[in-house]
């Protein structure tokens, strides 16, 4: 064990952890803010338990999502210290704009929102969960042009021992990073989608609260068969990004060794990396790998064979994982598809009832799955072409100290995510509280409010 | 000139956090001494509970922004300060969920456990910051490749341990302060009573550490060379002062801010001694992380201090709303609340 085999399991059990909680938080902010609309717009106080409801799973899952997400950013520093020096220029500021546009946004407001159901106007208030939605899909987009530049980095010069900022307006509009802020944000979408509509189709298949989560099945209902469909059209557009930007790594994806053009599709393959080919290809579509990548049927695809040995990425690990991520990426507009069709009675579907619970951990996997993808597919490299990964680890940092961290993160963030399944599911099964016990809480508060004295600071 | 206003920029976003994270790291780090049961500790979780998190971030800015603007140092701070890092990094995830677990499962055990976290969790961070600044003023064994020689023993010198106790005091006043804002009753009082006893031995402290700064670090010399400086160590001193005037007239609100003006300026004193270094190194002054060695590109430091200017003050005016409009007594209207903590 060494510093950085230590300091890259370190990074990518967190970045996991991290990313358990994220995607939930893109998409669930946006159903709970659209649910509270509702509420504001109809006066239907089901809308409001609604967005109390969910809200509470949400906020859960959110605690969760910051504090882990401070352990990344510690993390360049004190791991990746020469990565830090070398690319601060660009990749800092790009962390620290995350940080001043997105994060003060979303946890102020949050704050906002939690704290504020009786002392805001309905529309202010519904306004807060707004700009959370707003804040976390900023805070989105800037964490992922900071990864797409490590993907493809554009917009920069080497100078002397650091890379320098060249042009930000060509770093913001990195295509590829671009391409993958999309394909992340509809996984997300489709993850949340999948989430509600798995706790409602539990409720509705034991008839407890049917008309509440008949109303939260309908919500997501089209949302996730929109996202699930952009997901895999979008899906293979990232594809071809990834063909065009990072060869080797979609090499890697496809186990394809040799440069060829006319390159065939198997649709089943074993990879044998040892022997640089594949144990078994079966099943070829003539020209459909030069077609998925780079639309063109006689289009030259390159082989792992020409890439250097020492710049091919683990070909294994990333072959299967984004085997498997396209296998459930088809999956989701089926099962969405069918969702759709039932949603005007979904109560009268047992099957899909049954199935739907179950569906929850898929999109996690698929997406912690194209992470791998992403991540193991651009090694050797960290930032592709430029700098890699065995140069940007700290230098003055021992196995003593990040074995000792690296085994307290493995304690707490396995009991935080033992302790977030269960709240979840604990909250998740006990459902929303009864419109009586809401009223009641409600009128309780409104009297104390009218009666309060002002605000010290107001 | 750009590198010199984003070094007056980097001191100003670590004040603004030790002023605003201050006060909840504080009044977690006292709950043991102020709370007596389940109501008065609800009352000290909800007392920090619409903030902690806002004030939080200007953690993550405030290092993002070292990062951003001096990556150099950022990289030779934050491996050099591996391990203190990394319990900071602890505390605080532990402390974070603490607010958000505590009430979601009745039972007193549970209850407990995240008592722990917190307490500890708040305590620490104040502790680990000071001993981190204090051993930054005074500088640490870099060599010539920006690694820190040193080991986490090393932090725990005399002088870093003191600026630990500096901050706890500074932190907990500043806690029990606010916690004097937002309460009433017994444990407002115990609050009051509390921070005149705090404020006393920040006192004592402030004045050790001040005479042993003139002797263990270099701090002192930009002010000889420019006395006009001295203004802020002065403003540190009204600030204390008032403090304990508004204090003793129970116009608690204004002591906090006073408080938080004598965090900001104590800060600031120490960045302005620092100047133009970021990170001394005790070997050799050539190997120390400097604006001119450490800052990033022109272009760069450029379009963050566009960002910066347009929207930290942003960030500063919906903060000051949210304070305003969660900044009432609680009551147990408002721990009935079902979203409370």
């Amino acid at each position: 064990m060494d510093v950085l085999l230590l300091s890259r399991l370190q990074f990518a059990f967190t970045t996991f952890v991290h990313f358990i909680f994220v995607p939930l938080t893109l998409g669930l902010s946006l159903l709970v803010a659209y649910m509270e609309f509702k509420w504001v717009r109809t006066g239907d106080e089901v809308y409001k338990r609604m967005a109390k409801f969910w809200g509470k799973l949400f906020l859960i899952n959110f605690a969760l999502g910051v504090v882990t997400g401070i352990a990344l950013e510690f993390q360049f520093g004190t791991n990746w210290a020469r990565y830090s020096a070398y690319v601060g220029d660009i990749f800092g500021s790009l962390l620290a704009i995350e940080a001043t546009l997105a994060f003060f946004l979303e946890s102020t407001f949050l704050a906002v929102w939690i704290f504020g159901w009786n002392r805001l106007s309905p529309k202010l208030h519904n306004a807060s969960i707004w700009l959370v939605a707003l804040a976390a899909n900023l805070s989105a987009f800037w964490i992922l042009m900071a990864n797409g530049w490590m993907q493809n980095p554009t917009g920069f010069v080497l100078r002397g021992d650091r890379a320098e900022l060249e042009s930000f307006a060509v770093l913001v509009t990195n295509p590829f990073a671009w391409s993958q802020f999309v394909h992340v944000l509809s996984s997300a979408y489709v993850l949340s989608g999948f989430f509600v509509l798995g706790i409602s189709a539990w409720h509705l298949a034991r008839g407890s609260n049917v008309d509440f989560f008949k109303r939260s099945f309908q919500i997501a209902a089209p949302f996730t068969l929109v996202f699930a469909l952009a997901l895999v059209v979008q899906g293979h557009q990232h594809g071809s990004t990834v063909a065009k930007y990072q060869p080797a790594k979609l090499a890697a994806m496809e186990s394809h060794w040799d440069t060829m053009t006319h390159a065939p599709q198997y649709l089943f393959v074993i990879p044998d990396p040892a022997n640089e080919r594949n144990l078994v290809e079966i099943l070829p579509v003539p020209g459909g790998l030069s077609m998925l990548a780079y639309h063109s049927f006689d289009a030259e695809v390159k082989g792992l064979r020409d890439i250097p040995e020492e710049d091919r990425p683990p070909v294994l690990l990333t072959f299967a994982s984004f085997r498997t991520m396209v296998g459930l990426g088809f999956l989701f507009p089926a099962l969405a598809a069918w969702v759709w069709i039932r949603r005007k009675t979904p109560e009268s579907s047992p099957t899909l009832l049954r199935i739907l619970p179950w569906v929850i951990p898929l999109p996690y996997i698929a997406i912690q799955l194209g992470w791998i993808v992403a991540e193991v597919g651009r090694q050797p490299w960290i930032v592709n072409g430029v700098m890699r990964t065995e140069d940007a680890v700290s230098a003055g940092i021992s196995v003593g100290q990040v074995g000792f961290s690296l085994l307290l993160f493995g304690l707490i963030y396995g009991l935080l995510v033992a302790v977030d399944v269960y709240l979840l599911m604990y909250h998740g099964r006990k459902g929303p509280k009864s419109s009586e016990e809401e009223t009641k809480a409600d009128s309780e508060s409104e009297s104390d409010l009218q009666a309060r004295p002002q605000g010290a600071l107001a | 000139m750009l590198e010199t206003t984003w070094f007056i920029l980097w001191g100003v976003l670590w004040a603004v956090y030790f002023a605003l994270d201050g006060y909840d790291l504080g009044m977690g780090t006292l709950m043991p001494f102020l709370a007596k049961d389940e109501r008065d500790r609800r009352i000290m979780y909800n007392a920090a509970g619409p903030f902690w998190d806002g004030n939080q971030v200007w953690l993550i800015t405030a290092g993002g922004v070292t990062f951003a603007a001096f990556p150099a140092t950022y990289a030779a701070l934050f491996s050099g300060l591996y391990t203190a890092l990394m319990l900071l990094l602890f505390a605080l995830i532990l402390r974070g969920v603490s607010f958000e677990f505590r009430r979601k499962v009745d039972s007193e055990r549970w209850r407990k456990v995240w008592d722990f976290c917190h307490v500890s969790g708040s305590f620490l961070p104040a502790l680990l910051l000071g001993v981190a600044f204090a051993n930054i003023f005074q500088g640490i064994p870099l060599n010539a490749q920006g690694i820190n020689e040193g080991g986490l023993l090393d932090l725990l010198n005399p002088y870093g341990l003191l600026g630990g106790v500096l901050f706890v005091l500074m932190f907990s006043l500043h806690g029990s302060l606010w916690l004097g804002v937002k309460s009433e009753g017994p444990i407002a009082d115990r609050a009051t009573a509390m921070a005149e006893k705090l404020w006393l031995a920040l006192m004592v402290v402030v004045v050790l550490f001040l005479v042993v700064t003139a002797f263990a670090t270099r701090l002192f010399d930009n002010y000889l060379n420019n006395p006009l400086l001295f203004s802020v160590l002065l403003l540190a001193v009204v600030g204390l002062i008032q403090t304990r005037v508004f204090l003793g007239k129970r116009s608690m609100l204004m002591a906090w801010g006073a408080s938080a003006v004598s965090i900001i300026s104590v800060t600031l004193f120490g960045v302005i001694g620092l100047f133009p270094v970021l990170l001394p190194s005790t070997l050799d002054p050539a190997y120390s992380m400097t604006i001119a060695n450490s800052a990033s590109s022109e272009l760069t430091l450029k379009i963050m201090l566009g960002v910066t200017l347009v929207f930290v003050p942003l960030v500063i005016a919906y903060q000051t709303w949210l304070h305003i409009t969660f900044g009432h007594k609680i009551t147990d209207a408002d721990l009935e609340y079902e979203e409370a903590y």
